[in-house]
């Protein structure tokens, strides 16, 4: 984490790990419209708050709303009424900060009558489907992998694709709150069984997958002291099996592996990209 | 009859102390705050019949995970030998079962030999595993001379009791065969009769060794008993609530402080009456008894197999953090509490608390939350809870978290984002394409 710096999150410079091969103007409505329109979506997209300002992220957070917007779902998101979940506050130990947070979340919530939310990260996905609840706000939260998982099974997304990732070998990594944290395990590996790509797992994925190192709020600090940072040690894992793609399912995993990447000097090799710009690639978005 | 008189005493005295032993553990258990884990009791029985009685997640480590069978299998069939030769001892009879059971008793005792057999291969294995081989698992900066010697002594004594159980029965073999005084002819003794040819071959000299093994057989068990409530070998009787009372919601999960829940309603509306105030209390955990009585019984029931600090990203990347140093920091300071207790009364203050005299800060902040540690633990120990209720503290009571950290609370509080950002720029990302 030699560029760690918490003030703003570490951005990607002129990146082209993704094409996009349609740079069509991505219309995204806000709730506020939906509702100035009379209108109510079916699912609300909660975007994060590095979806939000990473840049790298960023392109994930478009990556889904092009698979919304292809399959043709009705969708919102908040906008700039969207604010931090409260996870790295609660993690970090401040629970005063959290729940401030929550309960402000939750009235906008449910004033817009949310009853469905997509989240763009398993933090944002863990905290709204697990700890709102109690605090009065109670929705059916599913995670982008979900979505997509569902909608392939549903035939709105290609359920074969045979040429972009044609001769690729793809690993998986789990994000923590995705897999240990919630069971999630199959949905982001569905979304690549799609592909005609090579598919193989690190000698610890699933309920064994090692942490990117970004969970616990070590996203916003320095590590402590140590041999090694842990996305290092995980990128080993990545180079093992010689995988050209290493795909994530969460910003902060996508951040620390990106790190990882750098700090092997593999950039060359191993591309990082999100099961959403995966899917959407696939589908020619 | 002195014989007998002697057995009644040792078992009564061998029972009194460790039932004396064992409540001044539950004590020190229910020193901990409430917590409710009574709810859903069909889904607690289920996962501990899988996980405590179906070792269902020891399996991850396949060889540890079969020897580990074996002992376990052979401790909780060899009780019902303990059983007979209870009631031997009590009643001055010998084997007691052998009639009743007819041709089964054969068949037990023959298990019961072979059990014998793989329990002692595998506490060889283990004793070599921790000895020669030197597993990097058995080490860290939490296993000093104590804990280490602790898993010997415990290997050691299982083999001592293993050998004297196989001595007598090759002992008592023979002397059936020689139709020396009592010794009717029960049991099959498929492992002992191969020792037979090393043992003497006069009656007097046998029963002298038979009886020798059962006494020391039998007082072994009981000092190992009594041995438990001062070591990790606990885990045998804890496992089985522990894993009752595992925390039943995903992993990811974790508690709303009502405490909080109650100032925040209160500062969002004033109209907000919180409801009366059970406990004052503290915001998280500077000592043992500000966590949950769940907590300490993790602790007691860690075996201390460090597992869990095996997969934890932090401690194998060489930070300071070991998730079975935070369960054995806890047990041992929880004890100390309960000394100080027995010792000086309720009100005594030591000076000392968990956090800073027995786990420092460094390694609180190394944790990702991860639950590796958790996931891996056979027995659904959770040390990140106790991680989280501890950073609770240095937070909500102290507000000395680092500086990094402060900086993001800052942010998201005025920001709504972890970063500097406008929350006025939240939506930008539509137009950069």
């Amino acid at each position: 984490m030699e560029e760690l710096n918490q003030d703003i999150p570490r951005n990607s410079t002129a990146n082209s790990e993704i094409e996009n091969p349609k740079s069509e103007v991505l219309v995204v409505p806000t709730m506020a419209q939906m509702m100035a329109e009379g209108k109510t979506p079916e699912i609300l997209f909660w975007v994060g708050c590095a979806g939000s300002f990473d840049e790298r992220a960023q392109k994930i957070t478009r990556s889904i709303c092009k698979i919304l917007h292809h399959v043709g779902m009705s969708y919102a998101v908040l906008g700039t009424e969207e604010s931090c979940t409260g996870d790295p506050a609660k993690r970090a130990g401040n629970e005063f900060l959290f729940q401030m947070q929550a309960m402000a979340n939750i009235e906008v919530l449910n004033a817009y009558d949310v009853k469905k939310i997509v989240t763009g990260c398993p933090h944002c996905f863990n905290t709204i489907k697990n700890e709102y609840p109690q605090l009065g706000g109670s929705y059916e939260v599913i995670h982008h992998t979900q979505l997509i998982q569902q909608l392939i099974d549903e035939g709105k997304l290609k359920t074969q694709d045979d040429e972009s990732f044609k001769g690729k070998r793809i690993t998986y990594h789990d994000a923590c709150y995705l897999g240990r944290g919630n069971n999630v395990y199959e949905a982001p590996r569905s979304a690549l069984e799609v592909l005609d790509a090579e598919l193989i797992e690190m000698k610890r994925c699933k309920s064994n997958g090692l942490c990117c190192g970004a969970g616990g709020a070590q996203m916003f600090k320095e590590p402590e002291k140590g041999k090694r940072e842990v996305s290092d040690e995980r990128i080993d894992d990545v180079i093992e099996t010689k995988a050209n793609i290493v795909a994530s399912a969460c910003p902060f995993c996508m951040t620390m592996l990106r790190d990882g990447v750098k700090h092997h000097e593999k950039e060359q090799e191993i591309q990082v990209l999100d099961i959403a710009e995966i899917t959407a690639k696939a589908n020619g978005l | 009859m002195i014989a007998q008189i002697i057995f009644l005493i040792i078992l009564a005295a061998a029972v009194f102390l460790f039932s004396k032993n064992a409540g001044k553990i539950r004590r020190n258990i229910l020193l901990g705050k409430a917590l409710n884990r009574s709810d859903h009791p069909g889904e607690r029985w289920k996962i501990m019949a899988k996980v405590a009685l179906g070792q269902s997640k020891m399996i991850k480590r396949p060889l540890a995970a079969v020897m580990h069978i074996f002992i376990y299998v052979g401790f909780v069939i060899i009780n019902l030998e303990v059983l007979e030769i209870m009631i031997d001892g009590l009643f001055g009879s010998h084997r007691i079962f052998s009639k009743p059971l007819g041709s089964l008793y054969g068949l037990l005792i023959g298990s019961f030999e072979v059990l014998a057999l793989l329990v002692l291969v595998s506490c060889i294995t283990f004793l070599a595993r921790r000895n020669i081989a030197k597993l990097k698992r058995f080490s860290g900066v939490e296993m000093t001379t104590w804990p280490k010697s602790d898993a010997n002594y415990i290997l050691f004594i299982e083999i001592l009791l293993m050998t004297a159980f196989l001595t007598m029965n090759a002992a008592d073999y023979k002397l059936q065969a020689l139709h020396f005084g009592h010794y009717i002819k029960a049991g099959d003794f498929p492992i002992s009769s191969m020792l037979a040819p090393l043992l003497p071959s006069s009656g007097e000299s046998l029963e002298m060794i038979e009886r020798s093994c059962w006494w020391f057989h039998i007082v072994g068990i009981l000092a190992f008993l009594n041995y438990l409530p001062y070591s990790k070998h606990f885990h045998i009787i804890m496992a089985f609530p522990n894993v009752y009372y595992s925390k039943l919601t995903p992993k990811g999960k974790f508690t709303n402080m009502e405490s909080v829940t109650n100032e925040v309603k209160a500062m969002l509306d004033p109209s907000f009456t919180p409801p009366e105030a059970t406990e004052p209390g503290r915001f998280g955990a500077k000592d043992v008894t500000d966590l949950t009585w769940k907590n300490l019984m993790d602790a007691y029931t860690c075996t201390e197999c460090g597992r869990c600090t095996s997969v934890c990203p932090a401690n194998i990347t060489g930070k300071l953090l070991s998730p079975r140093k935070i369960m054995m920091d806890t047990r041992d300071r929880i004890t100390e509490v309960g000394n100080n207790i027995d010792k000086h009364g309720k009100d005594y203050n030591d000076n000392k608390t968990l956090l800073d005299n027995y786990i420092s800060r460094e390694e609180l902040w190394a944790c990702t939350t991860c639950n590796a540690c958790a996931e891996a633990c056979p027995v659904n120990i959770d040390p990140v809870n106790i991680i989280m209720e501890m950073r609770r503290y240095i937070v909500m009571e102290e507000s000395q978290a680092p500086a990094s950290l402060n900086n993001m609370f800052g942010n998201v509080e005025n920001n709504g984002a972890p970063w500097k950002y406008s929350s006025a720029d939240r939506f930008n990302w539509v137009d950069q394409q």
